[in-house]
């Protein structure tokens, strides 16, 4: 089916939404930026390593959009991210986390012989850099005064374990978690924290876990609502979703854009 | 954009030259873009990408895969560009 494709609209009109992940035009985070832009948003993106790539990939969204260098893990990035963002917003109502890497031998069935060292990267990469990006966007989400803010990442359900996800499993299951400890925090300030829990897409991340084109048929038995590995709109459409006002009293939680699969059992 | 193999392969050696830093004479039909050039995954994403705007042509995810040489990349985009 499809359907929604030309939607336009006003869901994110007035929103300064800042969203990194983007890498490709497969990457989950341009589909947000790009549906976050035709409901009206303006978008700021953040790129990691590989800018000039990016930059590219930033030409293809509808409107143009800055892209500021972040390494999620770099705490001179970190530190600068404000200034760098206030170049081009004065705050922000939206900070999309859409952020994720695991050593080679953190993935693909090598769990039990897994070094620390490894773990330990894809933990920080993945979970804790939530955390640093969202008190790096602070000061610009106090910056709107008292219209509080919403913070979204995107997560692989972690409630379970599957084949070859292995320890980026587990660093998900740390991002739901610092997810829920950052809502706590921030709920003070108005700040949202909430993860969609999305269903397979053929990204670049994806690509790197051996084994990936098995969820293919998992997905197609038993998602009630069928998926299509090569569609990160849904994902995206729910990022969107939780970015604007209609969820105001939602935060700390994780809502699953997975065609379903979560709730059933076989 | 209908383009010869000739017009692909001098604007191919241009997107190479400035993504990965080979010399444009380097960038031969039978050279293999990873194990000759040196092209890693990341930079060959790019040159991808660069290939698609330049010659206005679309190379989807699974046929990247297929891209190994030089050669194989102009006569996709020579195809596809027709
Ligand atoms: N593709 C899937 O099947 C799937 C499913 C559920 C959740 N997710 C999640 O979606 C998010 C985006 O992944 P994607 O699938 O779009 O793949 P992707 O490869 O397009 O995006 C991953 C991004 O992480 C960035 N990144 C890696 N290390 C970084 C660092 N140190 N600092 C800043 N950025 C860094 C990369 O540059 C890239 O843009 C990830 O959190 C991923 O786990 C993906």
């Amino acid at each position: 089916m499809e359907w929604g494709t030309e939607l336009m609209g006003d869901l994110l009109a007035g929103k300064r939404i800042l969203v990194t992940g983007v890498i490709t035009d497969a990457s989950i985070g341009f589909q947000v930026a790009k549906r976050a832009q035709e409901e009206g948003a303006e978008v700021v993106l953040t790129g990691f390593g590989r800018l000039s790539l990016v930059n590219r990939i930033a030409n293809r969204l509808p409107k143009p959009a800055p892209v500021i260098e972040l390494d999620a893990t770099n705490p001179e990035h970190l530190a600068a991210l404000a200034d760098n963002v206030r170049a081009h917003v004065p705050a922000l109502d939206g900070v999309v986390h859409s952020i994720a890497f695991g050593p080679k031998d953190a993935l693909g069935g090598n769990f039990l012989n897994t070094e620390w060292s490894d773990v330990a990267t894809a933990v920080e990469v993945s979970a804790y850099s939530l955390k640093s990006l969202t008190m790096a966007c602070l000061p610009l989400i106090e910056a709107n005064k008292g219209r509080g803010g919403s913070v979204v990442g995107l997560d692989f359900d972690a409630q379970v374990a599957w084949p070859g996800y292995d320890w980026m499993g587990v660093a998900k299951a740390a991002l739901e978690s610092t997810s829920r400890y950052l809502a706590k925090y921030l709920g003070e300030k108005n700040i949202r924290v909430n993860l969609i829990s999305s269903g397979p897409v053929k990204t670049m991340a994806a690509n790197s876990i051996p084994g990936f084109e098995k969820f293919e048929g998992v997905w197609n038995e038993k998602a009630p609502l069928g998926w299509d590995l090569r569609d990160s709109d849904p994902a995206a459409r729910g990022v969107c979703a939780l970015l604007s006002d209609w969820f105001p009293k939602t935060t700390g939680e994780v809502i699953h854009v997975d065609g379903g699969l979560h709730a059933i059992g076989a | 954009m209908a383009a010869s193999q000739e017009e692909v392969l001098t604007g191919l050696a241009d997107i190479v030259n400035e993504i990965a830093g080979v010399p444009q004479d380097e960038v031969e039909l039978d050279k293999s873009f990873i194990d000759d050039l040196d092209v890693d995954s990341l930079s060959m994403v790019e040159v991808v990408v660069a290939a698609e705007e330049k010659f206005e042509v679309k190379i989807p995810d699974d046929d990247v895969k297929g891209l190994k040489t030089v050669r194989d990349a102009v006569d996709y985009i020579v195809k596809a560009a027709a």
